[in-house]
Order: structure tokens, then sequence, then C-alpha cells
């Protein structure tokens, strides 16, 4: 069980890293996705893992799963659904001003430099 | 008034102004004028502690583990300063009501002067060095603002910048330095380390110190060589000009060195670097101010060249140089400040400050003859004017002053000083008022109205006053420098008087003016001499140092930072994972205390679509949609997980924000492109891939080796299991977990989420109005469109089961505290209640039903959940306590009341509001791309391409 899911946190990295590298928007976005749930599993998980025990207090019962990591990862979803949307609106507006999805930015030349001197 | 209120009231008056904008100028000078008058008259009502030699105090603990106190401290020195600044700054306000034209926003110009005016009384009032340290860094910032107040100068902009560099550079030294006191002393409060000379000066630290500290005092002040930004900030508007860079700002240094005198004057160090750094300032600002021709740079220069002489006489380290010091700093900011708004008259009047273009007012303008003669001349150390009897004073300590071991060193740099400051001043007198009148003035020169000369009349007042009756202001001056001296040393002896018998300094005097009338008789060959004369410019120098220094970030940051997303994601992979791997070469590994679990078929199952639809997911990316429906399984796997490993609560979160995220990505996928095209190299793939396998591995690894030990310590978990049904009343711990033991967290949260959602709102708004909009408008949808805009069935359904999904929306939120639910699950559930309305039947059909807006309603979520975190202060218990009890209504159970569903409550209607509004903002992009939709949802769309070849046309039966 405990191989199952290291493995899954794994692969779930490994896969969204690989994501977050390519070059358009919307598999970067793709990634950050696969990466939040593995950062979500793997948190969730330093809880050890619990079958049968859900937190919920009932007579007669000793052992729960532990509480602080699923209160903590449970926040972590909603807040990366906030994070989500707004990266995915930035790289819309990036997309719907420029008519171009890639995340790299080429720097210009140094015809700035003077500006900042002056 | 309380110290707090004096120095509170400039900030909290700096958001009038800007509000008063629209009642007229006079109504914005007035209400500024009003707050600093307040300020002034709290400031006055402190005057007979004052005079009694208390030492006022107000002091509020804000960290006090990092010995960061507000505290306040108003004796001698500091009533001296805050009287300048605040009586000053009356007068400044006056003035600049007449001197800003029309076009100038006056309430911008009052805010930024109130905001400067707050943080000078803080400086001067500060009890804390880390306090004064922050209003320090706000003069600065404040100052930036005045002097680029024209923002369409560039000068104004470059010399607001200038300004910025060099004293926001000398402001990080000195918070180096004041740690380092902080630290010598084991207090940051100033009246701890006034009283710990012996301990700081023998401290190794002092040297570093002090230097540091000094260099925090010499950039504001414009001393050697940091003199250059002041006349570059001349730039500014006269009024600011008058005020800060004569009466108050550039003596912040000043001040601060006379305040830090008792602990760091005396020693050797301070002796040759401030006693030096004055004396050339002293004699450089003056011969330069002499050959200016702008009336301001000359003024500049000259106050340069003053502060240099004031920074000398607390150099010396005598008690009679304080006082002369304190002294002149009173005459200094009468005399300057008037010359200043006299130079700023004949600016407006003339329409030029350039010398060579004036003369001859005289006649012209009488009234600010007399004003800009007799400030000159004081200035000059004219005797029965104030400004003779402080230099004076100040040749009288000159001549027993030893530097570097040569006697006569200091006298004749200050008889030199002198000579060419009576030079200036003559110059001053003689080429703007004398000589004939011309008739080529730029503009048609006569004296302004009371509003510009009164001010300055009333400073020109006390200098003869002061000058012809020092008397009257030898208690007071006495007084000041008493709590300069503090128990360093003892008030010097010595009167005021104009007549002190043919003294050394009388002659020093004499031989200064004489002189400085013989300047002015070879003045034009001088100036012939001095514009031959090759000399360094400062402005290149300081252009040409920030130039290497950016060109020095940018050799090291261009290659590590170019704007590549996704060189920042592998570098930054890729140092977190050798950080793990290095520590855990280094740490040690328990060996596992935990048996492995055996999994089931289920398990295994999950596990295997989890993989499949990764992998997937790694190789199909390009096709988007598909794409999506992977990454709905991976989420579905995970909720599944979720329940598997006894977290209901989450696998719900879960499930239902991956119902939202699908939709939102749907919604920002209908303007994308519906492919990835391929563009990595094979080469590149390869080293992506080698990037994830190795983050992959690292993440594996380390899971799987916390996921076989035991918890380190006890984990806290216990308590929140022990005591969640006992204290916080609810038997469903993750719950009680967000609402009650961790509620201040998941206030921040919702707070974060709501901010997420308005930060979408403002930037589809941006969208909106920019030029996006016109390609919206014109964008054709890459899609065929459906023919069924608003299909018979979604509708009906979705209708009639929204009732349904409300309640059991309802449900989950009233069950969460003891079972799996509350606030975050019930708003997502409600979310997408509401969101299905808009898919189904249309955006505009379900906006023109909503009640309430979405901003609202994260408002009023975040409200209630402070209120009731606010309302456990009626009962003396900490933010956020909470507290239940059971009531029974019969017929019904027995059920429990807790502040915590309230708390829940306004989590719910966070959630509901955040998620709302950024799917809204989505379909608002979304809406303007399309055709106008039609009011009635269950549309048959009529502009679809490939109308339908049936006879019936259009239907319009549904609404």
């Amino acid at each position: 069980m405990e191989l199952l899911v290291a493995s899954a946190i794994g692969i779930l990295t490994a896969g969204g890293l690989y994501l977050v590298l390519r070059l358009r928007t919307f598999p970067v976005i793709l990634g950050m996705s696969l990466l939040t749930y593995a950062v979500n599993v793997f948190l969730f998980a330093s809880g050890r893992l619990t079958t049968g025990a859900p937190p919920v207090l009932r007579e007669g019962m000793t052992t729960y799963s532990d509480p602080l990591p699923q209160a903590l990862v449970l926040t972590a979803i909603v807040i990366s659904f906030g994070m989500t949307a707004v990266v995915v609106m930035i790289g819309l507006g990036a997309f719907l001003g420029s008519n171009d999805d890639h995340v790299d930015d080429r720097p210009e030349g140094e015809d700035d430099v003077t500006e900042g001197t002056a | 008034m309380s110290l707090f209120f004096i120095v509170a009231l400039p900030f909290f008056g700096a958001l009038l102004p800007g509000l008063m904008n629209a009642a007229g100028r006079s109504a914005c000078a007035g209400v500024t004028f009003t707050v600093s008058l307040a300020a002034f008259i709290g400031l006055l009502t402190n005057l007979p502690s004052v005079l009694a030699g208390d030492v006022l105090t107000a002091r509020i603990d804000w960290m006090p583990s990092l010995g960061l106190n507000f505290t306040l401290m108003l004796d001698g020195l500091g009533f001296f300063f805050a009287f300048l600044i605040l009586g000053i700054g009356l007068l400044i306000i006056a003035y600049a009501r007449h001197y800003l034209s029309r076009d100038d926003n006056m309430g911008e110009f009052f805010t930024y002067l109130l905001l400067f005016q707050g943080a000078m009384v803080g400086i001067v009032l500060s009890d804390n060095i880390l306090l004064l340290l922050v209003f320090w860094e706000l003069t600065s910032l404040s100052s930036f603002l005045l002097i680029g107040y024209w923002k369409h100068l560039p000068e104004g902009r470059q010399g607001a910048r200038m300004a910025l560099a060099v004293t926001g550079m000398g402001g990080l030294a000195m918070i180096a330095g004041m740690l380092m006191l902080g630290q010598i002393a084991g207090s940051y409060d100033l009246s701890v380390i006034l009283e710990n000379r012996a301990l700081i000066q023998t401290d190794p630290l002092y040297t570093p110190a002090l230097v540091l500290i000094l260099l925090g005092c010499f950039t504001k002040s414009a001393q050697f060589p940091f003199h250059f930004w002041l006349p570059h900030a001349m730039a500014a508007p006269t009024p600011v000009s008058a005020y800060l860079h004569s009466a108050t700002m550039v003596k912040a240094g000043i001040f601060l060195m006379a305040r830090m005198w008792p602990v760091l004057s005396g020693t050797p160090e301070w002796f040759v670097i401030v006693t030096t750094a004055g004396l050339v300032t002293m004699v450089l600002g003056a011969v330069i101010a002499l050959f200016k021709h702008d009336l301001k740079a000359l003024l500049a220069f000259s106050t340069v060249s003053h502060l240099g002489l004031i920074t000398m006489l607390l150099g010396t380290g005598t008690a009679f140089g304080a006082m002369a010091a304190m002294f002149h700093i009173l005459n200094h900011a009468t005399f300057k400040a008037a010359l200043f708004m006299s130079a700023g008259i004949i600016d407006h009047e003339t329409h030029t400050r350039d010398i060579r273009r004036l003369g001859g007012l005289r006649r012209l303008m009488p009234v600010t003859f007399v004003i800009a003669t007799l400030a000159a001349l004081s200035m000059a150390g004219i005797p029965f004017l104030n400004g003779f009897l402080s230099k004076e004073m100040m040749l009288e300590e000159a001549t027993h002053t030893v530097l570097f071991g040569t006697p006569w060193l200091v006298p004749a740099l200050a008889i030199s000083g002198s000579l060419f400051s009576a030079a200036y001043c003559f110059r001053l007198i003689g080429h703007t008022f004398f000589g004939p009148v011309r008739d080529d003035y730029p503009s048609n020169p006569h004296d302004p109205g009371p509003g510009l000369w009164l001010p300055p009349s009333i400073l020109v007042t006390l200098v003869v006053v002061i000058g012809m009756a020092p008397f009257l202001a030898e208690p007071f001056v006495k007084l000041v420098t008493a709590s300069v001296l503090g128990n360093a040393a003892e008030l010097p002896k010595a009167y005021f008087k104009i007549w002190h018998g043919l003294v050394p300094a009388l002659f020093m005097s004499v031989a200064a003016v004489v002189g400085g009338l013989l300047v002015m008789v070879v003045f034009t060959p001088l100036l012939r001499l001095w514009e031959t004369t090759p000399r360094p410019e400062a402005k290149a120098i300081f252009d040409a140092l920030v130039a290497t220094a950016v060109r020095l970030a940018r050799g090291l940051i261009l290659p590590l930072h170019n704007g590549a997303f996704t060189r920042y994601a592998a570098i930054g992979a890729i140092t977190i994972v050798a950080a793990g791997f290095h520590a855990w070469k280094t740490g040690t590994v328990a060996p596992p205390t935990r048996e492995v679990q055996a999994a089931g078929p289920v398990l295994v199952a999950g596990w295997l679509m989890l993989v499949a639809a990764t992998g997937g997911l790694v190789f199909m990316h390009r096709n988007r949609f598909f794409s999506l429906i992977l990454i709905g399984i991976v989420g579905l796997m995970v909720s599944i997980g979720f329940i598997f490993f006894s977290a209901p609560d989450l696998a719900m979160t879960q499930f239902t924000v991956e119902v939202v995220t699908i939709i939102l990505l749907l919604l920002a996928l209908n303007f994308l492109p519906k492919r990835t095209p391929m563009e990595s190299s094979v080469l590149r793939r390869v080293r992506d891939a080698g990037v994830a396998a190795i983050g992959g591995l690292a993440t594996f690894t380390l899971a799987y080796h916390y996921l076989l030990r035991d918890a380190v310590g006890t984990p806290i978990s216990e308590f929140h299991l022990a005591n969640s049904y006992k204290g916080g009343g609810g038997t469903n711990v993750v719950n009680v977990i967000l609402v009650d033991f961790r509620g201040f967290d998941t206030y921040g949260e919702i707070i974060v989420l709501g901010i997420a959602a308005l930060l979408i709102y403002a930037l589809t708004e941006t969208l909106l109005g920019g030029r996006v909009r016109a390609r919206l408008l014109n964008r054709k949808p890459d899609q065929q469109r459906a023919g069924e805009m608003h299909p018979m069935m979604m509708v009906v359904l979705t209708r009639v089961i929204m009732p349904l999904v409300l309640m059991v929306g309802f449900y989950i939120f009233l069950r969460g505290h003891n079972e799996p639910g509350g606030g975050f699950i019930a708003g997502l559930i409600v979310s997408i209640a509401v969101v299905m309305q808009y898919m189904a039947s249309g955006f505009a059909w379900a906006s023109a039903r909503l009640k309430y807006p979405y901003h609202g309603v994260i408002g009023a979520g975040v409200l209630i959940a402070g209120l009731t975190g606010i309302g456990s202060w009626f009962v003396g218990k900490p933010f956020l306590t909470s507290d239940f009890t059971y009531v029974r209504i019969p017929p019904f159970e027995k059920f429990e009341l807790a502040t915590a569903a309230l708390f829940d409550l306004g989590v719910f209607l966070a959630v509901v509001g955040a998620v709302m509004l950024s799917l809204e903002s989505f379909s608002r992009l979304a809406r303007r791309a399309h055709m106008p939709e039609s009011e009635h949802p269950m549309d048959i769309d009529p502009s679809r391409d490939d109308p339908p070849h049936l006879e019936t046309g259009p239907a319009r039966e549904g609404a």
C-alpha cells in the first residue's frame, strides 16, 4: 500500500514536472495541476496511511486517521483552485493580448538600458 | 495632546486633501492647513512640561520580541525640531496654495506633503531607533514623491530618482549601523542607548556603527561627498525646496547627529570624520554657490554649505559647539526658508530664476526686495540679524578647534567659508535687485499678493527680532542644547549677545564680510576663471556609477532570469532535489518502524488508472480536450484514494473542486488553441524527461521513507482528537480543526481565495477594456457551434435539480461539524448548482436572476467570519474563540448551536462567491466573443453555419 501511494506521488510529480517544462501555457497549467495533486497527496500522506478510520469521533473507536494533514490539505485543495484560476486567467490574457501562448519570454535587446540610468 | 496624535495627525490627514480636491484649491489647502495646525497646537500644549525640563514619553509595545516598540519621546530637541517642521510647514502650506498653478493637482501635492510632515515628526519624536528608521525611510519615499511632483519634467524625475538613490543607500547603511548600536547597548530604545556612552564607545563595533550611521546622516544632510543630490532636487516646486531642502528633511541627518551626540561624539573618530566632512562641505558648497546662476541652485549650494557648518560644529564635540549648532539650525531655518520662498516669488513673477536675466527688481518688487535682502544679509553674517550671532559663535568655536595638529586650519577654512558665503549673498542681492531696471524680463514683474509674501515675511520678522534681541532666543536654545548634551557635558555659560568685545571672532567676521565685498568687485574675472577650470561633474559620475551597477546587475541576472519560464522551472526543480539530496546524505535515517500494509485489488486498480491517466496525459497532452478528460480521471482517482485512506472530507472537496476546475479549463480552452504544436527538440524532451524522472524519483523516495516510519515527535493531532468534542463541540475533527482550532488559518485562506477571485475579475475587466476587446468581438469560433444553444433536456433537468442540490448543500453544511461536510464543501456544491444554471440556461438568463453580486458575497463571507471572531472579544476571549451549547425546542431532538457554525457560514459564502466570480469572469469573456445572447433559454441558434433544411424555422417556444 505504502509503495503504491509513494509511487503514485512520484509519478504525479514526474508527469507534472515534465508538463511544467513544456513551452505553451496550457500544458504548463496541466502540469501544475498534476504537481498540486502530488503535493496534496504527499502532505496528506504525512499523516501516514490508515484505512477504515475516518477522523469522525465514534463511541468505542480508539484509532483514527490523523486529522491535521487532512484539514490542511482540504484548504490547500480549495486554494489551489483559486491559484489555478488566476494562472489560467493570466495565461488567457497573455494569449488574447499577443496571440501567442508561449511561456518563455525572449529577453529584449539592450535598448532600454539608458532609461534606467538617466 | 498625546504624542501619538501629533505623529498620527499628518498621516491620517493625508487622506483628506485628495478627497477635497473636487471642492476646490482653497478647500484643499485649508484642510491641509487645519490638519497641520491641529498637530502644531497639539505640540504647543506640551510646551509647559518641556520648558519645565520634563521628557514626555508615550509607549505601545509593537514587537517586543524584536525590541521594536512604538515609543515616542518629547524633549527639548524633539520639541525644537517638531516646532520647526510643523511651524514652517504651516507657512509652506499657505505659500503653496498661492504658488501652485491651476494645472497642478493640489490634492496630490498636499497628500505627499502631509505624509512627509508626519514622517519627519515621527523621526524627531521617536524614542526607538528601529521606529526612527521606519520614519527615516518614509521621509526618503515621500520626498521622492514631492521632488518628482512635476512628473512632466525630466529634471524632476531624475532629481527625485537621484535623491532617493542617495538617501536610500544612506538609509540602508544607517539601518546596519543602528542594528549594531542596538546590539551593543542591548536595547533599541534611545533613552537606554543614550545612557550607555562608556559601554558604546569602548565596544569594538563602535567605529563601524559610527561610520554607518554617519553615512545615513551625511547622505540625508547632503554632506560632501554626497552633497550633489540636493541641487538636483531643486527641480521640485519651490514650496518643496523651501520646506524639505532648507528647513526640515536635510536637517534630519543633523538632528540624528545631535540626538546621538551624547553617545557617539567626543571620540577622535567622530571628531575627524564629522568635522572634516563639515568643513569641506561648508567651503565647497559656498564656493560653488557663488558661481551658480540659477537662484535656486545658488540657494541649494548655500544650504549645503550651511549644513556643513552645522555638521562641523557638532563634530567639534564641545558643548559650546553643540549650542552654536542648535542656534544656527534655528537661524538657518528662518532665513533660508524665507529666501527660498522669495526665490519662488521671483520665479513666479518674472518666469525666470536665472540671475543673469534679472536685476533692478528693487523698484519693481519692493516687498520681495526687503524680505530677500534682510534674509540674505542675515545669511551673510551682518550684525543685528540672527545669522550674524550664530556665525560668530561658529567662528569662535573654530578658533578653539585643532584639526590634524594644525591650529590655523579650521579657523582659515571657517573664514574662507564665511567669506564665500558673504560673497554669494551679496551677489544674490546685488544681481537680482540692484542695477538698472531691464526691459527684457520674460514676464512683467511686480509684487505678488500677500498669500505669497506673508509667509516669508513672518520668517524675516523672526530673523530681525532674534538678531536684535538675542536674549529672547537664548533660554529656548539653551533648553534645546541641554537635551542634546544629556548627561554627557555641562551646559556652556556663554550668553547670546551682539557685542562680545574685540574678540578674534569679530575680526574674522569683519574679514569675511570685507572679503566677500572684494570678491564681488572682481566677480567677473573670477567667473571667467571658474568657467575655464575643469571640474568633476557630480551628476556624470553618479550616472556612470548607476550605469555600471545596472550593467553588473544585468550581467548577473540575465543569464539566470531571462524571461524563460521553463528555465526557472528546471533550475528550481534541480536545486530542490539537490538540496534534498544533500540533506539526505548528511542526515540520519532511522530503520522502518511501520509494517508495510497489504494492498487489495481495489487499490491496485485505482493506482493503475491513475498511472495510466498520468502517462496518457504526458504522452497525449497535445490534444488539449483529451488531456482534460485524463486529468479528470487523475482527480477522480485521487478523490477515491482519499476515501480509501479515511479522509471523507478531502474526497468530497477534491471531487467538487475537480468539477469546477474542469469547467474553468473548458471555458479557457474555448479561446486557446485546441492543440499544442510539437516544438521542442528531441534533446530538449530527453532533458525534460530526465529532470522529471529525477524529481519524481526524489519525491517517491522521500514519501516511501516516511510512510514506513512513525513521526519523530508526538503528533499534535492527539490534542485535536482529544479536545474536538469536549472543547469544540463537534465530532468531525477535520471540520473542528478548520473552524475552531485553526480558525485563524482558515480565515486567512478564505481571504486569499477572495483576493484571487477579485484578481481574476480585475484582469477580466482590464482585458475587456483594452485592445483585446476588439479582438474578442471579431473572433470567429474555431469549433462548430451547437445547434441548440440551450438544450431543453439540460435546462429542464438543471432547474428541477437546483432546489435539490441546494438542499444537499444545506445538509452538508449543517452536518459538517459532526459528520463529513462543512462550509468549504457546501460552498463548492452550491457553486456547482449555480454554474449548472449558467451552462444550461445561458449567461444572460442566469445573471438576470442573480440578486447579489459575487463580490458582495465574498465580502459578506469574510465579514461574517471576521465578526464571529471579533465576537469573542466581547466576552474577554481572544479572537475566534468559539463557544457552543445544546438546546432543545420541542418537538425536535436536542441539537447543538455553535459559534463555529457562523464562522463556517462565512467560509461557505466566501467559497461560493470566489468560485462563482472566477467562473463568471471567464464566461464574461466568452460572452463578448459570441453573438448577443437571447433572453430566452432553450433557443435554437438561427445564426448557425449549417441551418437546418426543415421548413419550421427557428423555434421560440421555450420562453
